[in-house]
This record gives C-alpha cells, structure tokens and sequence, in this order.
C-alpha cells in the first residue's frame, strides 16, 4: 500500500445543528483513485469540501502528509479541485483560465524573498496542461465559446498545472451527456495514471465509481457504509443499503437459522454465511444475474412470470413467487405468465445484517447537500444507465 | 411577427417623436438661429465666455463621481458578502432618501450646512472651529455625493451579487489569498456595474441646478444653472441655452462612448 496522505480523523460536520456528516474516518492514500459515492445529501460533498479547505468541520481533525489542517485555508493547501459547475472565470481566456495559479503562486528564490513564476515556464506548463486534456489549440478561445465537455476540460487542467499532490472533482462529469460522460471517464483515468497524484472523486453513479476508482467509499445519510475495491463493493456488500445502491438486487428479509443456513420466502437455503446469532433477523440479496430460471420443477422457487423487459445485453424479468417478486437478468426470454423455478446456489447468496439504517429521527439526517444534485432521483440502484451484468 | 412587433411600439414611436425627437430638433434649430430667426453660429461662439462654467461642472461631477465610487464600491462590496436579508435591509436603506423631493433633501443639507447650522451647532458645542463650507464647491460635491450615491451602489451591488461563488472558490482554490482573488475576479467582473454606475452618477451630476442654487449660493454656477438663466432668468435667450444644452449633451454622449468603449471586453464576457 503507497503511503498514506490524507486521513479524516471523527469528522462531523453542522450545519445550523443538523448534523450532515456524522464522526466519519477515512484514510486517502497517496497515488489513489478515491470515490465518494452516495445519493444525494450523504455528505459526500461536504467531505470533498471539508478536503478543499472550504469548510471547517464542527469537530475532528483533517491531517494532510501527518500535519493537522482544520484551520488553513483553501489557497494554502496543496489540493485543488474541479468543481461541478466547472467555475472558469468568465472574463479570461482559455489560456489564462490555466494560467491562473501560476501567474499568482510565490516560489522562493534562494534569497529568502518570493518571485513570480518566469513567463517561459507559464506558458510551457499551461500548454503542457491543455495537450494533457486534448485542447491544444484552443489557449485563445474565450471559455463561453467551448462545449460543456470543452469547459470541464479546462478545469481539469486549470487545477492539475499546479501540480497538487491530490486533486478532488466534485461530481465533474454531472452535466455531461452519457457518450461524453464515458469517454471523459477514460480520460480522466488516463489522466490520473500520467500526472501520478491522488484524485478523490465524488459522484451519485455508481456505474462511474465502479468503472474509475480503486477505492469506494459508500456514503449515506452522513455516515460511511463501505470502503473497498470496487470488485469487493460490488460482490461482497456489507447491508442492503450497498447492495441496493451499487447494482441492482433482490432484498429479502430472513432469519438465519444457524451457521450456513438461513431461511427466507418460505423455505431453508444453504449459504456460506455464518457467525450470526441463531434465529438473528438478516437481509438477504441476490444479484438478479445470480438467480437461474429453470423448468417449473427444477428449482428451490417457483413462480409466474409477470414481466419481461428488453434492456440490450440481458432481457430484466420479474417474477411472482408468493409476497415476493424477484427480478432474475437473463440473455433468454421468458413469456408472460410462463412457470418457472428460480434456482439459487449458496454462493449466490449473501446475508447480510440489518442495521436499523433508519432509527427514529433519522430524517434529520437527511439533509441536502451543499450542491444540489438534480438528476439524481432517491430510491438508489435504480440503474438508470442499465449497468452491465 | 416583425410586423405585430413593430405594431406594439406604436405608441412608444408616437410619445418618442413628440416628447423627444421633436423637442431634440427645435434645441438644434434654437442653437442655430438667433432672435431674428436667422441663421448663425455666433450662440457656440459665445460659448466660449462660459468655458470656466463648463469647466466647474464637468470638474465637479467628475469628483462627485470618484468620491461616489470610492464610498459606493466598497459598500456594495460588504453588502454583497451579507445574507439577502441583510443586504436588503440595507439597500431600502439606501433608496429611502429618494423618495422624499430632491429639493427638500437639498434644503435640509442647507440648514446643515449653513454657518448657524445644525454642523457649526455640534462643532462648537464641541469646542471645535466652525466650518464655512455653504456656498463653496464643497457644499456642491456633497449634495451631489448624497443625492447620487445610489445610483453608484445599486448597479455595482446587482454585478457583484451576480457573481457566482464558486468562482470566488475556485479562485481560492487556486492559491489566491482574500486580496488576490478581489483584484484578479471580483474587481474585473464588477466593472460593467462600475461602468454603469458611474455613467449614472457621471449624467445627472454635471447637469444638476437645484443643488449647486441651493448650496453653492450661486458663487458656484454650474451648466444646468446657466441654462436655467437662459430660459427663465432675466438674461432670457433661449438661442444661448440650446447652443450650452446641446454641447453639454455631445460632450456626455461623448465621455459615455469613452466608457463604453473602456469597457467593451468585459461586456462581451457579460453577454454569456
């Protein structure tokens, strides 16, 4: 593991004594693609913000290569962040937009006395910056006559000519159409691995945490819920809510019965769970890809079809069986109101605890983010970019 | 649609003919003639006996302006920074005195000022010397100072407030201290408000009459005051006042295509 660079050490945040980010620990490591991901209102902004410098958190500390940092300000920490609404500054050019920091930064020469940056070094760093992104060529435009994509570009490399030993992007590829969105996630991870520094990253995509990061960090309602890879995130989800949030999945309620074996929609399962308390009410999720349909009699469940979606890769097709409805992924389609058995293998599923995720009060939890997030709509997992399974 | 939009000026083409272009046309053609009704250039000739005056005006508008902008910038700052119900506290505040009569605001900073005044009173229960400024320049860029203030601060508050804060936050982000970040972003994207406000100061103040009658005592007369005398003092001659009206009116269209011209590439930012 490189070493470590940034820690939140029990940090909570306030606003007017609504308590939006609740004693949250977190360790960023050197080099690392860190993904705060989280629906909106999880503090997931605010932590970024907390990072940047332009909040103070209520209580706990922000230690930044071991020195605390509560207290410094934003234009003295070695971060820099691309913000959502990328923020260019509409009275300069796209070359000055770059050249912003570096024409204000204060190197010391030697004699104990502070210099500018020479002019040579300037404009060599700012079109090493706009090469970097793909905008060469375009240091003389003004910034209202580029695209969205164009724009989030120049953030991009207005923040990393600097050089920052982190670099934190607040939801940055929010405004951006789906096909842009991909490429730009490419990009920006090819942009992470040449520039070699830390990128904390915040987004409501679960698609995009996945596909960038090496580290999630799920969030909700202002508490950590997972931090892992995201192969660990997605197959080894430590509640419901995770499991809910990060692809889509059958959440049953069920009682394990004793080790390895639990019970839920009416029957016994074995699984490779263990260490609960015997008769412990448990949340059982099964990725809908995980569970195969078979002919009527050859599985542990049987139902009805209710229906079948076309979704590209794989047809979504619910079930009936009894309460429950189960949603199964599968490449071959069903008919409507055809009976089928639903086979599941112990590894397919996962038991989980139930945490009381919502205690009485939990509501004043549920605060908006500092930034609104429009285009995100509560309910989580919803997969509206139909992830592939 | 051209047509139907053109339809609706109507009456607005109607009232700006008659109460604007036509009025416009009879200065030009009063400047020009004399009272014969022949033509002449002699009324611009004649101008230039009064340059002093339009020297004084245009020098003391220009302070009124400067000490407006120096009092009005950083106050339209502060306020910029407080919560919208501060802010708005503040600029009723502000636009209150404009709702009384200009002549009674002026007549009370007479009663002020004047050497028995409300300010010579506090002076010397004070023990301090008393101040002679009624009827000095002074007492003039005061009251213009207090009457247009206003129009100074609301247009540079409305771009300031307009400014958006994640700007200022990327600014700082970008190692910019308190003072860099105003210097470097808020400064240059104010300017359009400091432009027009300035225009709006600049305007009123150098043709103003009431005020420099009523605290300059006319020992200080300024265009407004002259073309006043030319129209209903006792030196009536109409032909003198629009030849004064209409280069006071050029030389304003003149320091407004200057301004514009100073602040054309922050305009074009602003039309985003």
């Amino acid at each position: 593991m490189p070493k470590e660079l940034i820690r939140l050490v029990d940090c909570t945040m306030a606003f007017d004594g609504e308590i939006v980010l609740n004693a949250i620990n977190l360790t960023i490591h050197d080099k690392e693609f860190l993904t705060l991901l989280g629906p909106s209102g999880c503090g997931k902004t605010t932590t970024l913000r907390l990072i940047g410098g332009f909040e103070t958190p209520t209580s706990g500390g922000i230690f930044f290569d071991g020195a605390r940092i509560n207290d410094v300000p934003p234009h003295k920490r070695r971060v820099n962040t691309v913000f959502q609404k990328y923020a260019l500054f509409p009275h300069l050019n796209v070359f000055e937009n770059v050249a912003f920091g570096l024409r204000i930064a204060k190197i010391p020469d030697g004699g104990g006395k502070k210099s500018r940056l020479p002019e040579g070094e300037i404009e060599e760093r700012v079109q090493g910056a706009l090469e970097l992104v793909g905008l060469k060529g375009y240091h003389r435009r003004r910034v209202h006559q580029l695209s969205g994509g164009q724009q989030q570009r120049v953030a991009i490399a207005r923040a990393i000519v600097n050089r920052p030993q982190v670099l934190l992007l607040d939801e940055p590829l929010g405004a951006l159409d789906l096909k842009l969105r991909k490429e730009m996630q490419h990009e920006l991870k090819e942009i992470q691995r040449q520039v070699g520094i830390t990128f904390v990253y915040v987004t409501h995509d679960q698609e995009e945490a996945l596909t960038m990061s090496d580290t999630v960090v799920v969030m909700n309602h202002g508490n950590i819920q997972q931090i892992g890879t995201p192969v660990d995130i997605y197959n080894e989800p430590v509640n419901a809510f995770v499991a809910d949030f990060i692809g889509e999945s059958n959440i049953i309620q069920g009682v394990m019965h004793k080790d390895y074996s639990v019970s839920f929609a009416g029957r016994l399962f074995e699984c490779v769970d263990s260490g609960f308390d015997p008769n412990q009410p448990v949340d059982v999720v099964v990725r809908p890809e995980d569970v195969r349909m078979t002919p009527p009699d050859g599985g542990q469940l049987r139902g009805t079809v209710n229906s079948v979606t076309f979704k590209g890769v794989f047809y979504e097709i619910f079930i009936d069986v009894g309460e429950i409805e189960w949603m199964v992924h599968s490449t071959s389609a069903p008919k409507i109101g055809d009976e089928v058995g639903l086979l599941l293998t112990p590894e397919d599923i996962h038991v989980m605890d139930r945490p009381d995720l919502f205690p009485e009060g939990a509501e004043a939890l549920t605060l908006e983010d500092v930034d609104p997030e429009p285009e995100f709509e509560d309910g989580g997992g919803d997969g509206e970019d139909g992830e592939e399974a | 649609m051209k047509r139907r939009g053109g339809l609706l000026a109507f009456p607005y083409a109607v009232w700006m003919i008659l109460f604007t272009v036509v009025p416009m046309l009879l200065v030009v053609w009063f400047a020009l003639t004399d009272e014969d009704g022949l033509p002449t250039v002699g009324n611009f000739i004649r101008l230039w006996d009064y340059g002093a005056v339009f020297g004084r005006s245009l020098g003391l508008a220009a302070v009124s302006t400067v000490i407006c902008l120096l009092i009005g910038y950083p106050l339209a700052y502060v306020l910029s920074r407080e919560t919208d119900a501060m802010r708005n506290t503040a600029m009723l505040l502000i636009m209150l005195p404009m709702w009384i009569n200009i002549l009674l605001r002026t007549y009370a900073w007479m009663s002020i000022l004047e050497n028995s005044g409300l300010l010579n009173q506090l002076l010397s229960f004070l023990r301090l010397p008393a101040l002679h400024i009624i009827n000095t320049p002074s007492a003039v860029a005061l009251g213009m100072v207090y009457n247009y203030l206003p129009f100074m601060v609301l247009p540079v508050l409305t771009v300031i407030t307009k400014i958006d804060d994640s700007v200022v936050e990327a600014a700082q982000d970008l190692g910019g201290s308190q003072a860099t970040v105003f210097r470097r972003v808020i400064l240059p994207l104010s300017l359009p408000g400091v432009l027009s406000g300035i225009t709006m100061v600049f305007v009123p103040a150098v043709s103003t009459f009431i005020i420099s009658k009523l605290l300059g005592g006319g020992k200080s007369m300024l265009l407004g005051d002259l073309i006043e005398m030319q129209f209903l003092g006792n030196t009536y001659n109409p032909y003198l006042g629009s030849a004064i009206s209409l280069v006071m009116m050029v030389i304003v269209l003149i320091s407004m295509a200057l301004m514009n011209r100073f602040g054309e590439g922050e305009e074009e930012v602003m039309g985003l």
